[in-house]
């Protein structure tokens, strides 16, 4: 059981949380001209990292905020978590146990 | 290779048992090979057996990072069953299920199947509707299934909780007779038994650490135990297929999460069929031993540890004590979790990667057991001649560009 640091409501347990995918996928804007590979890439494939990487998770059974979360897929270490439209710190590989993945 | 019979089981009896001998070789890693498969499980296994037996190569190596059935070959709950919604998929399981009734024979290895019917339970009007029209797709397709009354259900699923007051009342269900079990370190251990017969290398405990490329071309896998030449790749690793996507210079659309299943401690004959609740999140069968084998949903986050957390273990244990209050009292024996490859549309991927000679098999999620036959027929098919077999046509990468997607996620009612 996981505990996750909302940066809403602190520490709370993993049932009251979603997994919404990987954090800060840019949409692309130029939908007139962008290829079907493109937008393939976009909206289906996925990094898949096995390690550390940059989630978006939402506390939908509590305060209902979604947020960004630096998490370890093979530890299930969760390093830090930061509110949405945030970045996460430039060094945020070293931070979390170096770049390993 | 030393068949097993009747017969050879009395030839050894005579000598103690002393005279077997090892089912398959432990070949020392060659430095060039025609194909090199990596993944040892079912699906690559069964790809490199296909890939001699039914196209002629010679020279074949299955590179596995463990040990062979060690990932979710040996991790699931061993069902097999082909009562899919779409025609692509029904199609594709069907061939898979009718490969499963004919592998004993085949591989000369008894993989114990056991065809005791798979249940799917209705607990409300809804289910009702939604599954008569699906009981009628699958009758279009030529999948076998039938309906059942509320008591039938009764009389299959012994113990079943029908009171009233049930908080899943039963409805009604669907059988497919077909469906059932096999053992599924069997499945494994039978193809790599006579793919090792056919000639090809199988070598455990070698991890892919990379992949040559040259012009777009794979020419070479590299390797814990060394380099190999090879212009032919088929890449089988369920839950990992990213990992060594991204070694290849490519991405997939796949998340890998974690998997749980359990047993109990054995029982007396409870009862023969596999039960599968998609409202309760649950399904269970009875293993050959008598343990009660039990399974859910995903743990729904991005994971490579192959262990599970309790709140999903929990639900699931809830969900069987719904169904079925007389196990209450019984206990767990063991719990463990696989890493599955979790697709958009819950169907496989067969077919070319981006990498040209570099074939793949994956996407199967949580439900790529059953399909270890076809999976590996298919995939040996593509790789032979540089394109799909028919019954694998529609499972391309290609499909989240063109948007043909099949989505089989009303299939098994559990995030599948």
């Amino acid at each position: 059981m996981l505990k996750i640091s909302c940066p809403w409501c602190f520490e709370r347990s993993e049932e009251e949380f979603v997994f919404g995918g990987p954090s800060h996928l840019a949409r692309p804007n130029n939908n007139d001209e962008i290829s079907d590979k493109k937008w393939a890439e976009y909206l289906f494939m996925r990094d898949n990292v096995k390690g550390v990487s940059l989630e978006r998770w939402g506390h939908v059974h509590g305060c209902g905020q979604w947020f960004n979360m630096a998490r370890d897929s093979v530890s299930h270490k969760i390093h830090f978590t930061y509110k949405m439209g945030e970045q996460p710190p430039k060094n945020w590989q070293s931070i979390c146990g170096g770049d390993d993945e | 290779m030393q068949g097993y019979s009747l017969l050879s089981l009395a030839r050894n009896a005579i000598s103690h048992h002393e005279g077997w001998q090892k089912a398959w070789r432990s070949p020392e890693l060659k430095a060039e090979y025609d194909v090199v498969v990596v993944g040892g499980g079912g699906h690559g296994l069964a790809t490199a057996y296909y890939l001699a037996k039914e196209h002629g190569f010679k020279n074949i190596a299955v590179v596995e990072a463990g040990w062979i059935g060690g990932g979710n070959t040996g991790r699931n709950t061993t069902v097999v069953r082909s009562n899919y919604l779409f025609p692509q998929s029904a199609e594709f399981y069907d061939f898979s299920l009718k490969l499963f009734e004919e592998m004993s024979s085949e591989l000369n290895f008894n993989v114990m199947l056991r065809q005791a019917g798979m249940v799917t339970l209705l607990h409300s009007r809804h289910d009702v509707e939604v599954m008569r029209r699906n009981l009628n797709a699958m009758h279009m397709n030529g999948v076998d299934s039938v309906w059942l009354d509320a008591g039938e259900v009764a009389d299959i699923a012994s113990g079943i909780n029908m009171s009233a007051d049930a908080r899943y009342p039963i409805k009604g269900g669907i059988l497919q007779k077909r469906g059932g079990v096999a053992r599924h370190d069997g499945v494994a251990w039978g193809y790599a038994r006579a793919a090792d017969a056919l000639g090809v290398d199988i070598i455990q405990q070698c991890a892919v650490t990379g992949f040559d490329i040259k012009n777009g071309n794979v020419c070479g896998v590299r390797t814990q135990k060394g380099n190999i030449k090879t212009k032919k790749v088929a890449v089988a690793v369920a839950g990992h297929s990213g990992v060594l996507a991204e070694m290849a210079g490519f991405r997939l659309p796949i998340t890998s999460m974690a998997l749980q299943a359990c047993v109990s401690q054995p029982l007396k004959p409870v009862f023969d069929a596999v039960v599968l609740s998609p409202a309760a999140g649950v399904y269970i069968s009875q293993s050959d031993k008598g343990e009660m084998v039990m399974g859910g949903g995903l743990d729904m986050y991005p994971s490579y540890a192959q262990r599970g957390n309790v709140h999903t273990l929990e639900q699931v244990i809830a969900g069987v004590v719904e169904l079925f209050p007389n196990l209450s009292r019984v206990k767990l024996m063991r719990q463990w979790a696989g890493i599955v490859d979790i697709v958009h549309d819950s169907s496989p991927i067969i077919g070319h990667t981006p990498v040209a000679g570099m074939y793949i098999n994956c996407g199967f999620g949580t439900g790529g057991f059953k399909a270890t036959p076809a999976g590996g027929f298919t995939l040996a098919h593509t790789v032979a001649h540089d394109k799909p077999h028919k019954l694998n046509e529609a499972f391309s990468l290609k499909r989240f560009e063109t948007g043909a997607f099949i989505d089989e996620m009303g299939a098994a009612g559990i995030s599948h």
